[in-house]
């Protein structure tokens, strides 16, 4: 298993950072997203994960990771975590090959964009889903609630995984965001940069072929594309950290008391290299399992544990470095106008959706002290 | 040859040779443990070094096999995962030799590595002194030249891990009288067994003496044992150092993947593993081995046959060191009232040495606070105060 990025997955990215750092949208009103994600899908990254033969780039998770980490430094508010990472790997692990040959292509340029919907913070338990789908003559009617989607404004479609009224069981359907009957109720949350809304689903009439999974992989399917867009996550959380760890060290340097740069006391020095190892090991860790991934494949029986060891080192990396960010800048750490407030909020969101780290923790626990 | 067939030809020597009189090596005799066999584990260094497994990365020219990073670490890894005891001459074949081979003359290549190679000769690190720890550059031990060239030397060396069993040790000593800091210093070769020089072992909080302090009152070693010029200590010292952050340190992790299991299998024993709070602990020590086997994967370079390592080497001495910590009282948190006895039960033993020589491992090779200070300063390029 290499580690070393090929120059290919070099050359991503350094177009990756540099992009962004020219087209960053966290500051700037909604209105300015519609235009960064035509960019970004125009660059091909949300091509990335779909195979060749359904005309993507037939990339992995080691590229979708770099992209992400990218990102992440800067908050881009963007639909690609709900539409790449999630709905298109739903569909890749879920889905019917009819469905992926419909759908993927057009979430890949742009044609469509597109929000997972499980349970709360993207449970994938099918006891935590909260809409539910029962049978009629045309197809499939849905009704519930889900209190808190990702979305950004700037969605067409949506995956819907819901559960089956009359047989147990769990499906997941596709529908349009005009579909009659659904509400969407934009939530006013802290982390600005990651856009949530409430959707009412009041008896939404689907045809049969709404229906997009293959019903002997759905299950799995859908547990599989939590612990792969956790990894992605935590590629992101790295990413904020990385930032964290540069806006703090460049502020000590420029700042100025007892007539010396304030990066100069062991104090301070003590914190941010606390942060490098946090966020260095976390990195290496997201890198380290996504080349796992490439090299041993999803059917890995040591999946989940890898990623969940991503996930709690980058989880603890980041909300360890936002909060030393703030710090570190001392009195402005605290103010609007400076960016540490962000990736605090950000890191507060991410270590609550994907699963907590107490949660990926048991599960870890369970899988060393709890076989057979 | 690739990684698994080398993997596997490691495994099966280990195998065929870690049996008969060795089979109590196993697992033995790593840092918290030195006291284990010393002698058995010098005829273990020779038993290897017959098998070719000595001097791996070294060049081809002085007696190694030249063999790339990976390969190297392949080797640690299986070399630990068949339970190969701690290596009694890691100080002369992983720190002196390639800095012998970097800077040493050929004549001090031709006389010294030899007996490193094929186990015969072991080796002691003279470095810290009571008034110069982690300012290194402290040194007050004075060497000087008699007429007819000889070096002699006066002062003391502390810390001394192995000294009262190696033929030799390396001395970082003051060659310029009245010089300070990294000036005037000189980096020499003395034998041990002279009357010049009386070790006394230090008692450690295990009860055990691992380390000792090394006192030198006219010691002599011959003119041309000296490694670069006079003068030139620093420069010497500091190249040293960087080998022991090389591949060697890299498959510690082995023993560290050994003990985490050790402190599961009491825990599925004993009932700890019930405690939500110890399960939770558990997961967080084997996320955080995850994150030091990658970070360690990570500093490889792709380029073979070189001891160089990449900008994330920084932050490992900290990371593991503190990992490591953790696990200590980790596994005595597991044991609970049973891990008050003294045990010779091989996991109880094993799992009281790391919880009490853990607590050395942030403090020797670089305190914490050291490594922090060249996290900041190197990798981060925040100023000196």
């Amino acid at each position: 298993m290499n580690l070393n990025l090929s120059d290919e997955q070099r050359a991503l990215q350094e177009t990756a950072a540099d992009f962004l750092a020219a087209h960053t949208n966290a500051r700037k009103e909604a209105d300015a997203d519609a235009e960064l994600w035509s960019r970004i899908v125009e660059l091909g990254w949300a091509a990335v994960q779909v195979p060749e033969e359904l005309d993507g780039l037939g990339l992995g998770p080691v590229e979708l990771a770099l992209l992400m980490e990218e990102m992440g430094r800067r908050l881009a508010r963007t639909p690609f975590l709900a539409n790449v990472v999630l709905a298109q790997t739903a569909l890749l692990q879920a889905g019917t090959a009819e469905a992926q040959q419909r759908a993927l292509a057009a979430l890949a340029y742009g044609e469509r964009t597109a929000t997972l919907i499980l349970g709360p913070g993207l449970d994938a338990e099918p006891a935590a889903l909260t809409v539910k789908a029962r049978r009629d003559v045309e197809g499939w009617v849905l009704a519930g609630d889900a209190p808190q989607v990702l979305d950004d404004g700037l969605l067409t479609h949506a995956y819907v995984a819901a559960r089956i009224e009359e047989a147990p069981g769990v499906a997941l359907f596709e529908l349009a965001v005009d579909a009659a009957g659904l509400s969407r109720t934009p939530l006013e949350v802290w982390d600005l940069t990651r856009p949530q809304a409430r959707w009412r689903f009041d008896e939404v009439r689907l045809t049969a072929d709404a229906r997009v999974d293959d019903p002997d992989r759905v299950l799995a399917g859908l547990a599989r594309t939590r612990v792969l867009a956790a990894l992605q996550v935590a590629a992101e959380q790295v990413g904020g950290a990385v930032q964290c760890l540069q806006l703090a060290v460049d502020y000590t340097k420029e700042r100025v008391q007892f007539g010396k740069a304030v990066a100069t006391f062991q104090a301070v020095k003590h914190r941010a290299a606390e942060m490098m190892v946090r966020m260095e090991t976390a990195r290496s860790t997201v890198r380290g399992v996504a080349a796992r991934i490439v090299a041993v494949g999803v059917d890995d029986p040591e999946l989940a544990a890898e990623v969940g060891a991503a996930r709690i080192l980058a989880t603890e990396a980041y909300r360890y470095c936002a909060q030393e960010a703030i710090q570190l800048h001392g009195g402005v750490g605290f103010t609007w106008e400076y960016d540490p407030q962000m990736h605090f909020k950000r890191a507060q969101w991410a270590s609550q959706w994907f699963g907590a780290t107490s949660a990926w923790r048991e599960t870890l626990a369970a899988h060393l002290l709890d076989a057979a | 040859m690739n990684e698994q067939e080398f993997r596997q030809q490691v495994a099966d020597w280990m195998a065929a040779h870690l049996t008969g009189r060795f089979a109590c090596l196993k697992h033995r005799g790593g840092p918290g443990d030195e006291e284990a066999y010393p002698s058995l584990r010098k005829e273990w260094e020779q038993e290897l070094a017959a098998g070719g497994w000595v001097g791996l990365g070294w060049p081809k020219a002085h007696g190694g096999r030249d063999l790339p990073l990976a390969l190297q670490l392949a080797f640690h890894e299986e070399y630990v995962r068949a339970g190969g005891p701690g290596r009694i001459g890691h100080i002369g074949e992983t720190l002196l030799a390639p800095t012998l081979i970097a800077l040493g003359t050929p004549e001090l290549q031709r006389r010294f590595l030899p007996g490193i190679r094929e186990g015969r000769e072991y080796w002691a690190q003279g470095y810290s002194e009571p008034g110069a720890g982690s300012d290194l550059a402290a040194i007050t031990t004075r060497c000087w030249q008699d007429e007819d060239g000889r070096w002699r030397l006066q002062g003391q060396k502390v810390w001394t891990s192995l000294a009262h069993e190696s033929e030799w040790i390396f001395v970082v000593a003051r060659s310029t009288p009245g010089s300070v800091g990294r000036e005037g210093l000189s980096f020499l070769l003395v034998p041990l067994a002279q009357p010049g020089i009386e070790i006394h072992p230090i008692r450690q909080m295990t009860g055990e003496a691992e380390f000792n302090s090394v006192f030198f009152d006219g010691a002599v070693t011959e003119a041309g044992c000296i490694v670069g010029k006079p003068g030139e200590g620093w420069k010497v010292a500091m190249a040293l150092l960087g080998f022991e952050r090389g591949v060697s340190t890299l498959g510690q992790q082995m023993h560290f993947i050994h003990e985490l299991q050790l402190v599961i299998d009491v825990a599925r024993a004993n009932g700890a593993g019930r405690d939500p709070a110890i399960r939770q602990r558990i997961a967080d020590a084997w996320a955080g081995l995850q994150g030091l086997r990658y970070n360690g994967l990570r500093m490889l370079e792709e380029d073979t046959g070189s001891t160089k390592l990449r900008p994330e080497a920084l932050i490992y001495k900290y990371a593991w060191s503190n990992w490591h910590r953790e696990l200590g009282q980790l596994a005595m948190d597991v044991l609970g009232v049973a891990g008050d006895v003294r045990s010779d039960d091989d996991t109880v033993r094993r799992l009281q040495q790391v919880f009490f020589f853990s607590r050395a491992d942030t403090i020797y090779a670089g305190t914490s606070e050291i490594q922090l200070n060249i996290i900041a300063e190197r990798g981060l390029g925040m100023p000196r105060g």
